[in-house]
């Protein structure tokens, strides 16, 4: 039942969950490709800026979530669904009204990939501004400044466990506090 | 920010590793059945002639009834915890314990003269079952709610609504035990009341904490 695309993401998925960081990296890229794709098919006219949002919510949905994929299932069905979700929260957020068929947002996924310019987004800097001193720290010197965690922990003084950890909750914070902030 | 940054960023993030959704939330769902158990235990306590009572059919119905709601709405909660896991789910399910209420309801107005069915409903216990069930379970619904942030719901609301039914099943389950209207009118009449409250009361919950 499962497409090729799907097996070929679920094994990248496999591998990234036991700490494979180029599978991980190369799952997260056509993710990003799918959603975007998705979203620009469908809400391009409900959201003619911000899809490129919606491409960074979800891949960070997808990150901080992905122990919900069960490694026995398909893997599109899950990331769809979350792409889905929050296509419609960014929308909502804006006041727009959508009803997205979940059929309509998976059929692309069969589609021709469409050629979309990257944009640069605001909204990941400005939710980092929202988080306490220490993880802000923490978040832009491995986000922003492309530090590593070994080069964090260095520069701010502080355990690598501990880099880790204000990194992670940094994250899920920034997810949570997505078009929250006035 | 560019998209490849946060790709490259995120791939860098090894957090903690999360045990299974559905064992967090397992163990949830049986912390709040033991809440729900200790609070009546310690309160009400069972009534004392529950050894008779349970040689009865209307007294042991009680509990094929909110066993079978507990239990339809739990494998749906289960469910509820993938983020595509209410897609296509067979919802229809917590209709299964209404069904079979309505079902003994029948044939309890079959089996009682006309005369009594008044008295039987209003029963004599209707201000406990209306109090003692939300209070069992509002705990039990926290406990839910917190097993359920563990997963990933797409549904917000719905799956604050089942998780109610739920601390409701569990909490009528325990008062079931002290009560002693047995009859299919009294329970049709005032445990749905209790339960559907805590649904209302999960669902606007659902809807503000279980957002992700």
């Amino acid at each position: 039942m499962a497409s090729d695309e799907d097996r070929a993401m679920a094994d990248m998925m496999r591998a990234a969950l036991r700490g494979d960081e180029a599978a991980y990296t190369e799952f997260l890229r056509r993710a990003a490709a799918l959603t975007r794709r998705a979203v620009t098919r469908r809400l391009k006219s409900a959201l003619p800026s911000g899809i490129e949002d919606v491409v960074q919510e979800t891949l960070l949905a997808v990150h901080l979530k992905r122990h919900t994929w069960r490694s026995d299932e398909p893997i599109l069905p899950w990331l769809v669904t979350i792409a889905r979700y929050k296509a419609i929260d960014a929308c909502r957020r804006r006041g727009v009204r959508v009803e997205v068929p979940i059929e309509e947002f998976s059929d692309v996924l069969a589609g021709p990939s469409e050629t979309h310019a990257m944009e640069e987004t605001q909204q990941m800097e400005r939710a980092v501004g929202t988080l306490s001193e220490g993880q802000q720290k923490v978040v832009k010197s491995i986000a922003f400044e492309g530090r590593s965690i070994r080069e964090t922990a260095a520069v701010l003084d502080m355990k690598e466990t501990a880099v880790r950890v204000a990194f992670h909750r940094g994250l899920s914070t920034i997810a949570q506090r997505f078009g929250r902030q006035a | 920010m560019k998209t490849d940054q946060l790709i490259s960023r995120l791939a860098a993030d090894t957090p903690p590793r999360h045990s299974s959704p559905a064992l967090s939330f397992g163990l949830a769902a049986m912390a709040a059945c033991l809440f729900a158990a200790a609070a009546m235990l310690l309160t009400i306590g069972p009534r004392p002639d529950i050894a008779t009572a349970a040689q009865t059919w209307r007294f042991d119905f009680k509990f094929v009834v909110t066993l079978t709601l507990a239990g339809s709405v739990f494998l749906l909660l289960r469910r509820a915890l993938y983020p595509e896991g209410l897609t296509g789910a067979p919802l229809w399910t917590v209709f299964a314990a209404p069904a079979v209420l309505l079902a003994a309801v029948a044939v309890e107005l079959a089996l009682l003269p006309a005369s009594t069915w008044g008295v039987t409903v209003v029963g004599t216990n209707w201000w406990h079952c209306l109090t003692l069930v939300p209070a069992f379970g509002i705990v039990p619904l926290a406990i839910g709610l917190w097993g359920m942030r563990q997963g990933a719901t797409t549904r917000p609301m719905l799956t604050g609504f089942l998780l109610g039914l739920f601390a409701g099943g569990v909490a009528a389950t325990f008062y079931a035990l002290n009560c002693t209207d047995d009859s299919p009118l009294f329970v049709a009449t005032w445990y749905p009341i209790g339960i559907v409250g805590l649904g209302l009361v999960g669902a606007f919950a659902g809807r503000a904490v279980l957002r992700w």
